[in-house]
Parts: C-alpha cells; structure tokens; sequence
C-alpha cells in the first residue's frame, strides 16, 4: 500500500470528471493513473504511483532500479497483490 | 533467502557496513516505521550486517495491521447488507475481526470487490448507481491523497450511492505515542520514506525537539535502510538529534504541496484507536462536515459496540518495537498466515507475516 509502483507516462488526457490523466507504464502492463498530483510531470517523465495516483516523480535510472528491486520483492511478497490487482483492474 | 551480496550494488552495501562499523562507539536501538522496510531487513539480513549493538526494532507502519477490530467488524456488518458493494485493498480481505473476514464474507454472499485504487471503487458507483458503493479507505498519508480524490470525484460527479468507511491513520502521532511509553528503548527512527514524500518533513520537528531523536526519512530498498541506518547512528554518536532525507531521490522537504491540499480540503484530523497500540488523540483522519454525506459510518448508522481483540495475539507489543514476531508463543503455532490471530501475519507489511516468509524458511533449511 505504501510501496508505490515507478512507471514512465506514456501521453496525458484529460480523465473522469476532467481530472489529468495519463497512461503509466510499469515494465511490461500499463494503465490509467491520476496525474493531479504531480503538475510537473509529462510525457516521458516517471513517477511513482500509490494506488492510481501518481504522487511523486523519479529520475528513469532511479525509477529503473525500483523496479527491479519490487520484481525481486514480487515473488514471495505483496507487489504481487498489487500488480495482479492492477492488471485485473477494468477501470480507467 | 536472499543476502545483499547477492543483490546489486554489493559493494555499496559492504561500503555502508564498514561505515558504520568505523562510526558506532556503543549500542543503539532503532525502529523503522515502515512495514516495507522491515520487510526488506528481514528479506535481505540487513540487520544481521549491522555492528553488534546496533539493533533495529520494528515499527507501527502496517496499515492493515492497526487498523482496529471495531471497524474491521463494522465493514463485515457493512458488506453483508443487501444492496451493497463493498469494495477494499485486496491487502484487507483475509485480516480476522472478532470471528470474520471480509474473504468469509464475500463466501457467504456478500459483493466484496477488490480493486486498485478507490477511483476504481468511483467508476463502479458511477457503473452501477442502484448499488451502495463503499470503498474501505484504510492506510497512511501515502493512501489519504487517493481517497481525497476519490471524494471529490465523486462530488463532482453527484453521485450519492459512494461513501468511504474511513480507517485513515497518521504516522506522526504513533511515533509519539511510542517515545513516551516509559519503556520505550526507541533512540532513533527510520520515518517511511513515501509518507513523507506527501506530508513533507515539517511534522517530524517538534518530536525531535521535544524527544532528541534523530528522524531520517528512509527509502525501502536494502542500500536505502544500510544508509539510513548509517545516517542515524552517525547523529547518535555526534550527539545530534535532527530531521535528515536519506530517501533524496523521491522525498522533498515540503513534501507534495498538492495532494496535501486535497487531504485538507476532504479530511479533519481526528482521534483513533490503532489495533495493538490503543486509542491516540489526532492520529486519524475523518471527513470533514464538508464531504460528511460520503462517510459510510453516517450512511450505514450502526450502534454495536467495538469487540475487543483476541486476548492471545502479541500485536500490539511488536508494533510498538517491544516484542520480536518470533518471541511471541502463538508465532508459527496457534497464528499462521492460514490462521491468523492478528493482522501483522497476514498483511504484506506486517512484522509476523516477514518473519514467518523469511526467517522460518530459513530455519527450517539449518535444521
């Protein structure tokens, strides 16, 4: 839950109730997520997502090393969870 | 089990421990606050790279771990009503009230959905405006920014079949509730590294000031913790006491001024009670009168009174750094993951449930 997932922002739109959104990308899935928080971040930026929402930004070789370190993590912990809920989740 | 000479970046580890080794004089007792980095001291033995004396002990930061009986019962009520979507981290469904989860529940018929984010949680209200809609809005302030916006989602949209059931609780009060237990052996701590990148720095000064214990904000990765560690020690030996930023790299001073906006538009700090540690003035998080119609516990008035925890789990002693998983008599007998007398040996943050991947394994290999 306080893990948070690195992911690059692929584009930006505007989202549900007009509200900034982006499609994130984390390794090999990727998916909707609320830009709100983060103003400052584009397209090609990273940032680290918590729950849907992006709430702080990454340099990439930062973000890249996170990721290995949760994909390491993700076999026997809790990334798992969130990832396959992520995956399995249908709504943008 | 993995050792970090096995992971990247070896030879920084080796660098921090010898670090260390050359600054420490006598022993010192930290907790790291966040469950994810127990789980990587655990997963990785950086506390067995430490210098002897130099000891971590593990802190109140699993968020399904606190959250109480009272409301874990009060969602189950929730979840079985007709009519009702109830819709949760999957993190919630197998941690034990007084005789359910949220698991059982869904067993026996009750709609409990897992979804990703409590905007999911929006969507469906908005998919399916014949059903009551409540997201279990349970974390620290990583997860508050999320169930802010959720709220104002919602309000934007009119919609008048969402409400969250609150659970929202705040890291700064706990630590303080910690120091002044008069056995409290805390001389420094490791503050979480993603809470602060919402809430800044700023709430972590008067502790300093009033307790003189370093606070350095830590990331959750292994070099993360070695350099946190090595951070807080050297303050200790200096004789300093001061709020430092290991976790650079994500965490700003100011924290997120944005999303820390949005949890003051939508929430007013309030009292709660944390599982295992007992109630703590202003350390939670509750909707305002502002946004009081997406509050389930108005929506769903409900007059039983809290049950008390299981008299035989040891929780609340280890998520006050008191008691290790492993010291407690129920550890890996009558509480496991498939049985669980409390929370931290389910949930991914919890201290029990690092123990019992990690360490018990590797006994068991030894053996």
């Amino acid at each position: 839950m306080c893990l948070g997932i690195p992911g690059e922002i692929l584009e930006a739109h505007a989202g549900p109730g007009g509200l900034r959104y982006g499609t994130v990308r984390f390794g090999g899935a990727s998916r909707e997520v609320c830009l709100e928080y983060v103003p400052e971040a584009g397209i090609g930026d990273y940032v680290i997502v918590h729950v849907g929402l992006a709430l702080s930004k990454i340099s990439p070789e930062d973000a890249e090393e996170t990721f290995r370190y949760l994909e390491e993590m993700q076999e026997l912990a809790d990334l798992g969870d969130e990832m396959q809920a992520l995956e399995r989740s249908e709504v943008p | 089990m993995k050792y970090l000479d096995e992971y990247r970046n070896g030879t920084s580890a080796q660098h921090y421990a010898e670090t260390l080794r050359a600054v420490v004089t006598r022993p010192w007792t930290l907790m790291e606050v966040c469950g994810g980095q127990t789980h990587s001291i655990i997963r990785y033995g950086i506390d067995e790279m430490l210098p002897p004396g130099v000891t971590l002990v593990h802190g109140p930061g699993c968020p399904v771990c606190v959250t109480p009986v009272g409301i874990l019962d009060r969602a189950f009520r929730i979840a079985r009503r007709p009519g009702v979507v109830f819709t949760s981290f999957g993190d919630m469904l197998r941690v034990p009230g007084t005789s359910d989860d949220l698991l059982h529940v869904r067993a026996e018929g009750g709609d409990v959905r897992v979804v990703y984010s409590p905007l999911d949680a929006v969507a469906i209200a908005e998919r399916e405006p014949e059903r009551e809609v409540v997201f279990f809005a349970v974390g620290f302030e990583t997860t508050a920014p999320a169930n802010a916006m959720a709220v104002k989602l919602a309000a934007s949209k009119r919609l008048t079949n969402f409400s969250l059931l609150v659970a929202q609780v705040r890291v700064p009060p706990a630590l303080e509730a910690i120091l002044s237990e008069p056995e409290c052996r805390v001389q420094a701590f490791l503050a979480a590294g993603h809470v602060c990148t919402v809430m800044g720095t700023a709430e972590y000064e008067p502790l300093v000031d009033r307790y003189h214990v370093p606070v350095v904000v830590t990331g959750f990765e292994p070099l993360d913790l070695l350099q946190g560690v090595a951070m807080a020690v050297r303050q200790l030996e200096e004789g300093r006491s001061q709020v430092e930023i290991q976790y650079s790299r994500v965490v700003r001073p100011e924290g997120n001024a944005v999303a820390r906006r949005a949890i003051e538009e939508v929430f007013e700090v309030t009292d709660r009670t944390w599982r295992g540690l007992g109630p703590i003035a202003r350390s939670g998080l509750g909707l305002n009168e502002r946004y009081a119609a997406f509050d389930a516990e108005r929506r769903f008035p409900d007059a039983t009174p809290d049950s008390l925890e299981d008299p035989d789990c040891q929780a609340g002693l280890v998520l006050q750094g008191r008691l290790r998983p492993q010291e407690c008599p129920a550890f890996g007998s009558r509480c496991t993951p498939e049985h669980p007398l409390g929370a931290p040996m389910v949930s991914s943050e919890g201290a029990c449930a690092a123990y019992w991947l990690y360490r018990r394994r590797r006994a068991a290999a030894v053996a």
